[in-house]
């Protein structure tokens, strides 16, 4: 492998750095083409693997041809601690993917993103001593990778820590100065260590602390962010994974990394737009977390709501022709998704047309339900999206709502001083029955009143979505 | 100015690659159906775990004949990737074999 093969501008290159670049090139393709793939049900199994395959690849052959880039041609050393540390780390990811629960699947995302960023973050920081500091490029760019690794790593902890209920957030409006403060100060510092001239030696201190602030900055940049909030912001953070990624793969002149990186924060922010457009909100508001203010039109009241009893919603749902169901949050929380698809089934041999209408933030990250109902066997035939479910509410005999409210609230349409006007919801008020299963009174996320919940179509389930639903599938049964 | 045009003329070719997989990356992955956002999400963080190309090769040319701090934040930082690599593409995996199953 080290046959000189012929040179370029002056400087010899041998076989091994030419496949060595080569299978960079084909690995960088197999991670587009595994995009690709996962964008549509039918492939998307095939892409993960194409993908998967292409950064085995990538790794193999960084680990047997990769050569020092002075030219001195020194090959890698320590090849038996890297391929340990590779297999500690491959060990318990592999475990810990088989093991979990699907409905922890937002938590594990969180940390995997956490541990990606902290990578990043260490690789910029031991890099920097061999940073150029004559090049401001060199050092940009290693400064941008260990600043957006670490808020990406402290970031993704506090959102699994939030979404595994261990963090509270913090409501308070002095978070955004503070933050802005925070900015400020690590990019004036980052700033300072770009001036030409000094030796890395001496900013030893300087990249240390570089990198506690920009851990501190992505604690608090998460932490007064809502629950519901959450799928734009593991959105956002993965995409900043990627971003970081891409940044180190400057370093290393790698474009399998580059290209890969960015791949990953084009997906991010794209996913990132997409929720954010799904609750008619901008980006910027996510993030100061203006929402749920006093500023909101006090809903006037709207009589009382009404409950029903199980054996009458028994009935109603088993003698309908369409039924359509709205999940939630709450339905998550309540683990109910077994128990919910047994309903369906159960009305299924009945007759009746059971569909899923799938608001795009209903849960805690994007696709939050599709995978929850995906694990209890429902075929994702039967989960209609949003847009496409609407048209045929007014056809729809009943709608029931599981643990959801702010994605089926008409404010957003009839209430334009409501804090979620323009938001795109899922319109069961169009739908001849609603039956909500609802833990108790209280408000969703926005913290304002749900009109559906008093109109005179809807009947209310109180009690845990797993409870009612299980009480309502033995009323069914003995029909 | 300068200094600018410096980092350009240095990096021509990295700007080339990121200004073309930007749009590369909108375009492959627009139009997604909201099924797939999850798993679509944690293949491309599993992507992102390619930085373990760069801990390999920080680890491979450290210094080994004595424990540095270098060292073990180098094997740290593989650790991580390798973490983020294999389990978000098995978790990836996992989700989408439920997805596939139930084709009747």
């Amino acid at each position: 492998m080290d046959q000189v093969i012929g040179t370029l501008n002056g400087a010899p290159f041998t076989l091994g750095e030419t496949l060595l670049e080569l299978s960079y090139l084909l690995a960088a393709l197999l991670f587009v083409f595994g995009l690709k793939l996962l964008s549509h049900p039918e492939s998307a199994r095939r892409g993960n693997l194409w993908a998967a395959a292409g950064m085995f690849l990538g790794m193999l052959t960084t680990l047997l041809l990769h050569k020092n880039e002075e030219g001195s041609g020194i090959a890698l050393a320590n090849v038996w601690i890297i391929l340990a540390a590779i297999g500690v780390g491959s060990a318990i990811g592999w475990i810990v993917a088989r093991k979990i629960k699907m409905t922890a699947m937002p938590q594990l995302v969180s940390l995997y993103n956490a541990t990606g960023g902290a990578a990043s973050m260490l690789v910029a920081l031991l890099e920097f001593p061999n940073a150029d500091m004559n090049n401001r490029g060199s050092v940009l760019v290693t400064l941008l990778g260990l600043i957006i690794g670490a808020v990406a790593f402290s970031g993704s902890m506090i959102a699994y820590g939030k979404l595994d209920g261990k963090v509270g957030d913090i409501r308070s409006g002095l978070v955004k100065y503070v933050n802005i403060l925070l900015m400020i100060i690590t990019f004036g510092l980052a700033a300072f260590m770009m001036f030409p001239g000094q030796i890395p030696v001496q900013l030893n201190w300087a990249i240390y602390l570089l990198m506690v602030l920009s851990l501190v900055y992505g604690v608090m940049f998460v932490m007064p962010i809502g629950g519901a909030d959450m799928p734009v912001v593991i959105s956002l953070l993965n995409s900043f994974t990627g971003i970081a990624a891409a940044m180190a793969g400057f370093i290393y002149h790698n474009q399998a990394m580059i290209l890969g990186g960015i791949l990953v924060g084009a997906a991010g922010t794209i996913l990132t737009v997409l929720m954010c457009r799904a609750m008619n909100r901008s980006l910027l508001n996510v993030i100061v977390g203006a929402f749920g203010g006093g500023t909101a039109s006090e809903g006037k009241e709207q009589g009382e709501m009404k409950e029903i009893t199980m054996s009458d919603a028994a009935i109603l749902m088993s003698y309908s022709r369409n039924v359509v169901i709205v999940p939630g949050y709450g339905l998550a929380v309540a683990q109910a998704q077994h128990v919910c698809h047994e309903l369906d089934e159960l009305l299924a041999t009945k007759g009746v047309n059971v569909r899923y209408a799938i608001h795009p933030v209903a849960g805690r990250m994007p696709g939050h339900m599709n995978v929850l109902l995906a694990e209890a066997d429902v075929p994702y035939e039967q989960l209609v999206e949003m847009e496409s479910i609407n048209p045929d509410m007014p056809n729809t005999d009943v709608v029931v709502v599981i643990g959801a409210n702010d994605v089926v609230n008409p404010a957003a349409i009839t209430d334009p001083g409501s804090p979620i006007a323009g938001m795109p919801i899922i319109q069961a008020h169009e739908a001849k029955h609603v039956i909500v299963m609802k833990r108790g009174r209280g408000k969703g996320y926005a913290g304002i009143e749900n009109e559906l919940f008093f109109n005179e179509k809807t009947r209310l389930l109180f009690g845990n979505a797993k409870d009612t639903l299980q009480k309502l599938v033995t009323e069914i049964k003995s029909l | 100015m300068e200094p600018i045009l410096q980092f350009f003329f240095t990096y021509k070719e990295a700007i080339f690659i990121i200004a073309l997989s930007v749009f590369l990356g909108i375009e492959v992955i627009s139009n997604v159906p909201s099924v797939l956002h999850t798993p679509l999400m944690s293949g491309a963080n599993a992507i992102s775990g390619v930085i373990i190309i760069g801990g390999i090769i920080l680890v491979g040319h450290a210094d080994a004949s004595q424990l540095s701090a270098e060292l073990i934040l180098g094997i740290l930082a593989i650790i991580f990737a390798s973490l983020n690599v294999v389990g978000g593409f098995v978790v990836t995996d996992r989700m989408l074999e439920m997805f596939k199953k139930k084709k009747k």
